[in-house]
């Protein structure tokens, strides 16, 4: 055994908690703080998924629904939009898994500045209440299009002009201070309080997909700020920084000058990185739900944490692909090009890498492994369309149109929302102590799988034949035909069986609270820290007296020689627990023949 | 630690066992603050990325930037040097020095964003309004943003000087008034820079 000196890590003191409200509102715990941001998301997220809903009405029976007018429309898709992206994905990755793991995954007790981490959970709470108000404002919520794009944002005709986009402007500038609230607090608490033994490159993929992501918002964010107050000035103080000289319904309006494509790019140069500040998470967390479930370790792990700080890093050169349309210079349009499908080149070397960790495991097909295979899969999908509109000449056909949205719901809208039920799946035992229903569970993910395929596969179709995006009304346009309009209505029903199955979840989430089987400390047999807690659900503090120790990194699963085909990774070297001598991992790391764990050498 | 490193190999595992404390070397704080600085230095680098893109179309008037902002840039100069002083006398524990840094840094810090707002009134007055044109909104936009920097850094500022007032050791203060000064710096940088930038243009 390696001789490991006393703990060197310092011990932190704790601010405990002893009443109620100090337990679980005014709470400093980081678990707790994840709940709660965990509970806000998806709560606004229902709301957005509800939007949806309406949406799909209008679209598979235009004009039968007559509280569906076209501002309510557009309000719907904005909303709808710009709450799955920020306020509930955004907010469930990083402000939700990346509190409740960051410190639990790392052997720390808690985030480093947990006062800091309270104050963001309670400003984006306000911005959540804030964006919501839109709807009690005279006028309602902004229909601009998620995209806010101006001159048409801030202008008379469309709805929400006057309120609706004041109260989204700034409830998006108080997500930015929660965010970057947080955001500090993960990075440094990556950096800075890892236990004894947790070298970086120990760290499980889900924090480097973390970490790095809330990097990219860090970076990121201030440009959806900067774009966000000069727009707001300029709707409210009367300022030209985006806004052209223009004519609105027949009166020549004040303002003179401004750019609107200087708009686009602050808006994508947020944008571009934020969709990977949702990936990334999504990235990391998928990679240890498949490794764990196939009792194998990660293929390329090495290659997976390079492949994300890669996709980081070229994630803020590529924004104007966004844009191929905007009228810009060639050359430009080439560059971005050029950069947008280089990088899909990290990108398929992660999508090579889940497969390849999956190829001879000793796969257990249970639910989070699903919601993880189901992942590879669209995102796969997702992404190939992507390179189609990576290429400007394909891109501007296509562009504004069903293609695009398909494109981007199912790269970013199905593919995280599969990880984020996976992960569900897999820690809710930690985090409640008990299981989720299995077999509800199954139900669950077949149906939102194969529902969510025919729901967006047809768009595609859709996009091809010119379908424009963003139309609330397009049944009497000549060159659409009316094939499209019953392949909307099919679309619609696809849509409201998923949207229906997801109550059977929600149902889950409450019944196995109360009623699931008992979990253990660690039910999946895995080896990171968080699930070798002296307690289930891990009191405050996490680790009782003393912090854990590492002694390998996070996939020691099915290792030659070792008693279990798992080693947590605070488990000290021995003759059943050994760490490997040879470099043997790979293709014929695991004999599934010989059952989990031992192995006879090839 | 290495890209080449195989962290699964006993080789690499008896090296990695031995690692313990932070990446960096330097306490939390500080490291929150360098990745603060950075997500403001990208705040303050998209606003004047967004001034040039704006200041190439067709309408735009460069305004005559007060001269007041010659004084208070000297103010923001003798804060930062009264910050830093406070620093080094708070290394050589000599408590008094402290104090009298940090008050005057504050002090120096109150002047400057007086003056920022004397500019604001002396251009409102020569009927520089913020819509009249970008130039001039752009003016009180970038001052805005750092003055409202300045004012967060002035909070943070407050909670040292008050615990120096309590009568804490200075050793205990030490850190808060180390990340004072290296906040003041910064924001000095920055509005050098875009000082730089609204006077040249
Ligand atoms: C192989 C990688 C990818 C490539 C080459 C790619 C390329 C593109 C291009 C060129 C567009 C613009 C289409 C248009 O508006 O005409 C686009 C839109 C979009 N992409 Fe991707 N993409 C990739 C991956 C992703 C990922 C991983 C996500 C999110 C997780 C994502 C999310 C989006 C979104 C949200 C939009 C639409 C934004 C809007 O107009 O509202 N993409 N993508
Ligand atoms: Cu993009």
């Amino acid at each position: 055994m390696v001789y490991v000196p006393p703990q060197e890590v310092e011990d932190v003191h704790l601010h405990d908690p002893d009443t109620f409200m100090t337990k679980y509102i005014w709470s400093q715990d980081h678990k707790v703080i994840a709940v709660q941001y965990s509970l806000t998301a998806i709560a606004v997220g229902l709301v957005a998924l509800v939007l949806s809903l309406m949406m799909r009405l209008q679209l598979g029976w235009p004009g039968v629904f007559d509280f569906i007018d076209p501002e309510s429309y557009y309000q719907f898709v904005t909303m709808h939009g710009m709450i799955m992206v920020i306020y509930l994905l955004t907010a469930l990755f990083l402000g939700g898994f990346g509190n409740y793991l960051i410190p639990l995954m790392l052997g720390a007790r808690d985030m480093v500045f947990p006062f800091l981490n309270m104050l963001s959970y309670w400003v984006y709470l306000l911005s959540v209440i804030v964006l919501m108000s839109s709807y009690f404002v005279p006028g309602g919520p902004t229909g601009a299009g998620w995209t806010l794009y101006p001159p048409q944002a801030i202008l008379q005709g469309t709805p929400g002009a006057d309120w609706g986009i004041v109260t989204m402007l700034a409830s998006l500038a108080l997500f930015i201070v929660a965010f970057t609230m947080g955001g500090l607090n993960y990075v440094t608490t990556v950096l800075q309080a890892r236990t004894r033994g947790m070298t970086l490159m120990r760290m499980p993929l889900s924090i480097w997909g973390i970490f790095v992501a809330t990097i990219l918002g860090l970076l990121a964010f201030p440009a959806l700020l900067v774009s966000a107050v000069m727009l707001l000035l300029d709707k409210l103080v009367g300022t030209s920084f985006f806004m052209p000289a223009i004519v609105s319904m027949g009166e020549q309006l004040d303002y003179s000058g401004g750019s609107p494509i200087l708009f686009q790019h602050l808006f994508w140069f947020f944008g571009h990185p934020e969709v990977y500040i949702v990936a990334l998470p999504a990235f990391g967390l998928v990679s240890d739900l498949l490794s764990t479930h196939a009792r194998k370790n990660i293929f390329g792990y090495r290659m997976m944490v390079w492949a994300i700080v890669a996709i980081g890093g070229l994630s803020f050169v590529v924004w104007a692909h966004h844009m191929y349309v905007s009228g810009m210079n060639p050359y430009f349009g080439f560059f971005f090009a050029t950069t947008t499908l280089i990088i899909a080149v990290p990108t398929a070397l992660k999508v090579y890498n889940w497969t390849l960790t999956l190829w001879r495991g000793n796969i257990r097909l249970n639910v989070p492994m699903l919601f993880a295979i189901g992942f590879i899969v669209t995102f796969t999908n997702g992404g190939l369309t992507g390179l189609f509109l990576g290429n400007v000449i394909v891109d501007i056909p296509l562009s504004d149109t069903y293609f695009v949205v398909a494109h981007f719901h199912m790269v970013m809208g199905v593919s995280p929302i599969m990880v984020v039920f996976g992960s569900i799946y897999h820690w809710y035992p930690k985090v409640t102590g008990r299981m989720l229903d299995d077999r509800l569970g199954r139900f669950h993910f077949w149906v939102t799988f194969l529902g969510t395929y025919a729901i967006y596969f047809p768009m595609h179709y859709l996009g091809f034949i010119g379908v424009p995006r963003r139309y609330y009304a397009y049944e009497d346009f000549d060159f659409i035909p009316e094939s499209a309009i019953t392949l909307n209505e099919n679309i619609s029903i696809a849509a409201l069986v998923v949207g229906a199955v997801q109550l059977v979840f929600l149902y889950n989430l409450v019944i196995s609270y109360r009623r699931g089987k008992l979990a253990g400390s660690n039910p999946w047999e895995a080896t990171t820290l968080e699930w070798q807690t002296p307690q289930t659900p891990p009191a405050h503090g996490n680790w009782g007296d003393t912090l854990p120790v590492v002694y390998r990194w996070a996939y020691d699963y099915s290792v030659p020689g070792a008693a279990k085909d798992f080693l947590p990774q605070n488990q000290p070297p021995s003759d059943d627990a050994p760490v490997q001598e040879e470099d043997n991992l790979g293709f014929d790391s695991t004999d599934p023949a010989s059952g989990g764990g031992t192995r006879e050498d090839a | 630690m290495s890209i080449l490193d195989k962290p699964w190999m006993a080789e690499r595992s008896a090296i990695d066992n031995a690692v313990s404390g932070g990446s960096l070397n330097f306490p939390k704080a500080r490291v929150a603050l360098i990745f603060l600085m950075a997500v403001i230095t990208v705040l303050f680098m998209l606003f004047s990325v967004a001034y040039k893109m704006r200041m190439e179309l067709a309408d735009w008037r460069a305004l005559a930037d007060p001269s007041v902002l010659w004084i208070n840039t000297g103010f923001l100069i003798l804060s930062s040097v009264a910050m830093q002083w406070a620093v080094s006398s708070a290394r050589k524990g000599k408590a008094e020095n402290v104090k009298l840094g940090m008050a005057l840094g504050g002090a120096f810090a109150l002047a400057f964003l007086i003056g920022q707002y004397m500019a604001w009134l002396q251009l409102r007055a020569a009927g520089f309004y913020a819509a009249g044109n970008p130039a001039n909104a752009f003016f009180y936009l970038i001052t805005a943003m750092h003055g409202l920097h300045m004012l967060g850094g002035l909070v943070a500022w407050t909670r040292s000087t008050a615990r120096l007032w309590r009568g804490n050791d200075v050793a205990d203060v030490k850190l808060g008034v180390e990340l004072c000064a290296t906040y003041w710096h910064f924001l000095l940088v920055v509005w050098l820079g875009l000082f730089a930038m609204l006077i040249s243009t």
